[in-house]
Formats: structure tokens, C-alpha cells, sequence
């Protein structure tokens, strides 16, 4: 059972509107046009799996709108589908706006006609208009609104075409009377059914619709028995006159030949036939539509070029990230230098005690600036270029061609889309796991996430591949890259790997059915993508080194500098990680910085390099530096290369275990995720140390 | 004309579908998606290792599994 949702209004006047759709329609985008919010949005289905709501008013009146999650039905299959359609059928919303898509309207009318027997005021808004332009597609929407007796609007809501319709038609759906017609009619046998069991289960229906409510029980949907629990009190086919008469019609039913499978057939093709009847006339489509999406997907699916397209893209993006990269680090660090010298004077110009001017300056100040210096540019060009990738639709397509791979695992293809959402941030992508139906199958996405290094731990990639393994000269960028690729892919075939071993011990079981909708293609909003993506980035990594960064590098200042006896603390720690830390290729000192980056990966490198540097003066690192600082103390390639499979391979950072145990509601399995990378990434070095001792 | 799995159906073919004998949840997700009796269904492809497929229902185009896409039933 899933928690129901929470809606704040600001005023008790708000109105409450749910916004419904079928995955990727849309409705995140229409959600921020109107309340000015910043919701992710992608294009791939699945992408809004927690639940956002915001406010907006028009002419006056309050609006609470609720994004709920993307679904193909009310008929829940998932838990995500469920709190939508908790949401919609037992927490009385006061208007259901349906988002669909124009150009495939015919299967989100099935979705949008369910809706409206749950819910008594729904506006249905086809989205996608331009598109549906784009590809010959017209639409008749005044017939579908006459036939459907519910306002129907056009919009556009990537160029926030149509939302004063749309608007302006909620607000007269929510002045009118609530619809009174029954959205489908059922077969006959079920009608007469229906008009036995309604009046009964009235009385019992509190906020759903009985009819809905009737239509359910006959169908004996198991999913919906705690739900009713949940938010009627009782389950309503267990009180007596309904029981009696469900009996009756099933035995009645049997007695005609019809099958309970016939029965929920029947209730399903209901909406199914209804809105292919709608269609007709309303929708007219000129040839092919989506010739150009075909024609892409034979380039980006085949069997020759599907790969090597894919590592490509990968190589491109990292090539991209690394060379344009290094100038803005640079300056960066060269800047923060000099503000650091002119804290420093105004320090002594205060009175500061030189104690602290030291603590501030060497500690807080240090590691802030090199987590903004050697973070910040990366992920303000990998992000953007990714998005952009995102945004046109490729990211179901390496879902499409990785597929098989999970499938052999026994895990979900739609792992890969959560796989890639950790490039981001793992713990957001755990959350993601949602997507994902079967609970064994989801367990598995989620132990296995953090096989591909996310935003705080694709920098210490980059840095330590430039410094230590790319090289010098005109080709440094592009190894780099193929090297950065090469451990992506090692991240991709260690998650298929864990997911093999996960699934042949502690989650045992078949593969459930998997479908995948494979979206149009869309040309990527260039600028918004760029602009956006790097305010977000930049705003997200200057929160974590202000909030993560800025406390560990006082915590390590004062670990490096409190004695205890002979060594300071630090020292003491690091001295005590070492013998581990050389048997795995490193040292203590590196071992301590993973340690001590729990909270954050993002401050992992800057505590090794404090920790080498404790008591030196300021100073900048940017390449030539940083390397002489690692190197004196003892690095080398090997040393460089256990690093970074350790990068790769350790424990999940604090936010993303403490999501895990929320999300499997489990210390075990959080535990489990903690050992599973961190032993693979132990091994991993270990085999690093034989085959350099081999050699 | 014969009946046959929606997973025989090859690239480039179309056909309309004539039953499932999927049962439970899977049963109920291909009929949201669109593959109920009478649905024209077109096969565009299969991904590079050969599985899943995809196929084009209601204007959306869907990705199956063989072993799912095998219980669904397809006139040419």
C-alpha cells in the first residue's frame, strides 16, 4: 500500500487539479508553463516519478495542480500507477485536466475516457498540437469535445501555445454541473449488471464514483482491495448485500458461458472500442506520419550501426567534456587563488586569530573552491549535452537495443533508462526504479544503480584519466575520452553482471512482461536545454560544495590538526587505512578521502589532496600542480587506475543509501548495497595489483 | 489465413490482432496499449540483438519482448 498524497492549498477556495496523461505527453511541461516550477522533463516515459505539485491562478481563483504520474490506464499495474489512480478515483480531486498526445490520440483517449468515470469534471488537453502539425496529422478537436461532452483544448506546451484555453476551459468546467452521462457503455449483460450493484454500492463509495466503483468490484481487481481499505474504510465487496449480488451475477454470468477472463476482457475493450469510435472523423492523417522517426530509428536500431552509434554519441560527449573542460577550470581556480590572497589580507586587516584565518582559509575555502574549480566544468558541459540527447528521444532507443542484455540477466529493460538517469544522480535514479514494475526486478535496478559513476564522481573520473592516463600531446582529449568510455562500459557490464549474480541468488525469479514505448522524435529545445541545464548544474553543485563541502573541509583542518600523541588525527586515520589501502592498489590516504566523502562524493578528491597538503599554503590546481602534489606522494598509472575502479566500484554516497532504505523500506537490502559495489571495486583493484605485478 | 504469434511477424509485415492468451497483468498492459481483437498492428524492426521488436499499435510505437509479443495472436 502506498501513501496517499498530500495536497497543501493556500487558501481553502484553491481548487484541486489533478494533471493525468499517458507517459510522456507532456504534462511535466504544461505543469512548470503554469506554475512556474522546474520539473525535469525528458523525452522518455517515466521520467516524472514522484509526484510535484504547484500552484497557479487565473482570473483570480487559486489552483493547486497535481503532476501525478504518467499511465497507460487506471487499471493499476505499478505502484506508481496506483498513486495515480488512488489519487484520482479516492481523493476527490475537483477537476482532472488529461493531458494526450495528438499525435497518437486514439490510445490516450482510452486513458482519458476512464478518467472520466472516476472523476465528474475532467478537460481533456491534446498536447503535441505542433507536432501533430509537423506530421500531417489534423485534428477535429470541436467534434471530439461534442462527442466526448467535455471541453477539449489544443495546446502547444512547449511553445506555451493553448494554456489560456485551457485554463479559461477549466474554469467552466468547474462552474458547470458535474457530467452526468456515463462515459462507455458497457456490453449489455454488464449494464444490466451495473444497474443491480450501483445502488448498492453507493452508500459505500464515499469519494469514487460508485459507477467506477461498481465497474472495479465486478472486474475483481485484487490491487484496489487495500486502496479501498485504505481510503473507504472497508472493502465494499465484503459487505454482505454486495457480496450477495456479485455472487448472484457471476453465477448468473457463468450460466451464460461468459468466463470471469471474458468479463474483464469485455470491461477493458470497453474504452478500447469507444475511443477508436471517437477517432473516427476526428483524426485524419496524410500517408505516413512518422516516415523521418522510422527512417532515424532503422539508423539508430540496427543491427550494423546500433552499437557502434551508441559508443559514439558516448566517446563525442566525453571528448566534448573533457577538452572544454580544462580552460574554465583553470580560470577558475586561477580566480579563486586570488580571492583566497585578498580573504586572506582582509583576514589580517580584521585581527582575525591566525588560527582561525587558517582554518577558514586552508580548510573551509579549500575545498569549496577546488569542489566548484574541478567539478563545476564538467558537469556544466556533459549535462547540457546530454539533456540534449534526452530531450530528442535517443535514450528509449539504447533502452531498445540494451534490452536483450538485461533480459538475459533476467532484469528489466527499462533498467538501462534508470542506469542512465544515474549519470545524474544516483539517488534521484533510485527513485526512478519506480518505473520499473516488478518488485524483484526493481530491487535489482536499485542494487545495482551505482555501477555508473554519477554528477559527484564523473569529475575524479576525468581529473584522474587526464593527469595520470591520457597522456600529452594533440590526441590526449580523444584517449581520454575512449578511456572515460571504456570505464562507462565496464560500469554497464559490472551492473549486468550484478544483476546476474543478484538474480541467481537473493532475487530469484522469471522476467515479467516488459514493454517499452519507443517515442517520436523531437527536434531538442537548444537554448532552453543549455540555458537551464547549467543554471540548474551550477546551482546544484554550488548548494552541495556549500553545504557538504564547506563542513568537511573544517572537519578535515581540524583532523589535520589536533594532535593525539605523536601524529595528528588524521594522520593517525590515514595510518591505520593504509595497509588496506596499499593492498588495493592506493593508500591510506585515498581509502580515508572515500571514506570521509560519504556525504558527498564531490569532496572525495579535495580531502585526499588536503590531506596530502595539510599545513602548505594556498595555491592552485590545475593540471601541472595537481600532478605534482599526487605524485610525490608515491602516484603512479596503477595507483591512478585503483582510484578510479574505486571511483567507479564503492559504496553508494549517504543521500543515495538513505533513499535505498526508503525506497526498499529495508537495512538489509541497504546494507547489501553498500557491500555489493564496494566488494566489486576491492576485487576489481586487487586484479589491478596482480596483473601490474605480473607484468 | 492463418493465425499466428505477434512475434512471427516480421519486419515490414502487418496484420490484425485476433487474441492473447497472455493472463493476468500482462494480459491487462497489452490491452491498454492497444492489442485488443480487431487492432491493426504493423512490425517495424527489431533491435540490434535481435530481441525485442518493435511494432507500431494505435499510432504509438511499443516495444515487446518475444516471449510476450508470443502470446499474442495476429491474422496477416
Amino acid at each position: 500500500m502506498t501513501a496517499p498524497l498530500a495536497v497543501r492549498k493556500r487558501a481553502d477556495s484553491d481548487r484541486i487539479v489533478a494533471l493525468a496523461g499517458n507517459p510522456n505527453v507532456g504534462k511535466s511541461t504544461i505543469f512548470n508553463a503554469l506554475t512556474g516550477l522546474h520539473q525535469h522533463t525528458g523525452n522518455w516515459p517515466g521520467k516524472t516519478v514522484a509526484n510535484a505539485q504547484g500552484w497557479c491562478s487565473f482570473r483570480g481563483s487559486g489552483y493547486v495542480l497535481v503532476d501525478i504520474p504518467g499511465c497507460y490506464s487506471l487499471f493499476a499495474h505499478s505502484a506508481e500507477e496506483e498513486v495515480a489512480r488512488d489519487f484520482l478515483c479516492f481523493q476527490a480531486p475537483d477537476a482532472a485536466v488529461v493531458v494526450c498526445d495528438a499525435t497518437c490520440l486514439e490510445r490516450n483517449l482510452n486513458l482519458v475516457l476512464q478518467v472520466m468515470e472516476a472523476v465528474p469534471r475532467v478537460v481533456v488537453a491534446v498536447n503535441l498540437m505542433d507536432e501533430a502539425e509537423r506530421k500531417g496529422i489534423s485534428l477535429d478537436l470541436g467534434l471530439l469535445s461534442r462527442r466526448l461532452g467535455t471541453p477539449v483544448v489544443g495546446t502547444a506546451a512547449r511553445n506555451a501555445h493553448g494554456l489560456d484555453c485551457l485554463m479559461s476551459a477549466l474554469e467552466g468546467a468547474l462552474a458547470a454541473p458535474p457530467r452526468a452521462a456515463p462515459a462507455v457503455s458497457y456490453p449489455d449483460y454488464i449494464e444490466k449488471g451495473l444497474e443491480e450493484l450501483v445502488p448498492l454500492v453507493e452508500p459505500l463509495s464515499g469519494p469514487a464514483s460508485p459507477r467506477w466503483l461498481a465497474a472495479r468490484l465486478l472486474d475483481a481487481d485484487d490491487s484496489l482491495t487495500g486502496s479501498m481499505i485504505q481510503f473507504l474504510g472497508r472493502d465494499p465487496a465484503q459487505s454482505p448485500a454486495v457480496a450477495e449480488a456479485l455472487t448472484g451475477l457471476r453465477k448468473r454470468w457463468a450460466g451464460m458461458g461468459i468466463r470471469p477472463q471474458a468479463l474483464r476482457d469485455d470491461l477493458a475493450a470497453a474504452f478500447l472500442t469507444r475511443a477508436e469510435a471517437l477517432c473516427r472523423d476526428v483524426v485524419c492523417s496524410g500517408g505516413a506520419p512518422d516516415r523521418k522517426d522510422r527512417l532515424l530509428d532503422r539508423i539508430f536500431t540496427s543491427r550494423a550501426a546500433g552499437f557502434p552509434i551508441m559508443l559514439l554519441l558516448l566517446m563525442g560527449i566525453f571528448w566534448l567534456t573533457i577538452v572544454g573542460a580544462n580552460y574554465p577550470s583553470a580560470w577558475l581556480s586561477a580566480l579563486f587563488a586570488r580571492l583566497g590572497d585578498i580573504l586572506t589580507h582582509a583576514l589580517e586587516v580584521l585581527r582575525a586569530p591566525p588560527v582561525v584565518t587558517d582554518a577558514l582559509m586552508n580548510g573551509v575555502y579549500r575545498v569549496m573552491t577546488w569542489v566548484v574549480a574541478v567539478m563545476l566544468p564538467p558537469m556544466a558541459i556533459f549535462f547540457p549535452l546530454f539533456t540534449l540527447l534526452e530531450d530528442f528521444g535517443y535514450l528509449p532507443r539504447v533502452a531498445f537495443n540494451l534490452d536483450r542484455c538485461f533480459h538475459c540477466c533476467k532484469a528489466c529493460g527499462k533498467q538501462s533508462l534508470t542506469m542512465m538517469m544515474g549519470f545524474g544522480c544516483n539517488a534521484a535514479a533510485v527513485t526512478g526504479c519506480r518505473i520499473i514494475d516488478s518488485p524483484r526486478e526493481r530491487l535489482i535496478a536499485i542494487l545495482t544503480n551505482v555501477f555508473v559513476p554519477c554528477n559527484g564522481r564523473f569529475p575524479i573520473l576525468i581529473t584522474l584519466i587526464t593527469l595520470f592516463l591520457a597522456g600529452a600531446g594533440p590526441w590526449a582529449g580523444l584517449r581520454g575520452a575512449v578511456l572515460l568510455a571504456g570505464i562507462i562500459v565496464l560500469g554497464v557490464v559490472m551492473t549486468l553482471l550484478a544483476s546476474r549474480l543478484l538474480s541467481g541468488t537473493v532475487l530469484k525469479g522469471v522476467p515479467s512482461s516488459f514493454t517499452l514505448e519507443l517515442p517520436p522524435y523531437r527536434p531538442p529545445q537548444v537554448g532552453k536545454v543549455i540555458v537551464r541545464s547549467v543554471i540548474d548544474r551550477t546551482l546544484k553543485v554550488l548548494g552541495r560544495a556549500v553545504l557538504s563541502a564547506a563542513p568537511a573541509g573544517l572537519v578535515i583542518w581540524l583532523l589535520a590538526h589536533v594532535r593525539v600523541g605523536s601524529g595528528t588525527l588524521l594522520a593517525l586515520f590515514t595510518a591505520f587505512l593504509d595497509p588496506l589501502g596499499r593492498a588495493l592498489g592506493m593508500d591510506g590516504v585515498i581509502l580515508s578521502g572515500f571514506l570521509l566523502a560519504l556525504p558527498a562524493n564531490e569532496i572525495a578528491l579535495p580531502i585526499i589532496l588536503m590531506s596530502y597538503t595539510s599545513g602548505s599554503a594556498l595555491m592552485e590546481l590545475e593540471g601541472a600542480a595537481l600532478m605534482s602534489v599526487l605524485s610525490a606522494h608515491g602516484w603512479t598509472a596503477s595507483t591512478a587506475v585503483c582510484a578510479a575502479l574505486f571511483t567507479l566500484m564503492h559504496w553508494p554516497c549517504a543521500t543515495t543509501l538513505l533513499t535505498i532504505r526508503k525506497e526498499t523500506g529495508s537495512w538489509k537490502w541497504t546494507a547489501l548495497a553498500f557491500a555489493l559495489p564496494t566488494l566489486c571495486g576491492m576485487a576489481a583493484c586487487l586484479l589491478v595489483r596482480l596483473i601490474s605485478f605480473l607484468l | 489465413m492463418n493465425d499466428i504469434p505477434l512475434s512471427s511477424l516480421l519486419p515490414g509485415q502487418r496484420a490484425v490482432v485476433c487474441g492473447s492468451s497472455a493472463t493476468g497483468e500482462t494480459r491487462r498492459r497489452l490491452q491498454d496499449l492497444g492489442f485488443i481483437q480487431g487492432a491493426s498492428v504493423a512490425c517495424l524492426g527489431r533491435s540490434p540483438l535481435g530481441d525485442p521488436s518493435a511494432y507500431r499499435i494505435c499510432g504509438a510505437v511499443i516495444a515487446l519482448r518475444a516471449e510476450d509479443s508470443g502470446r499474442v495472436m495476429v491474422a496477416l
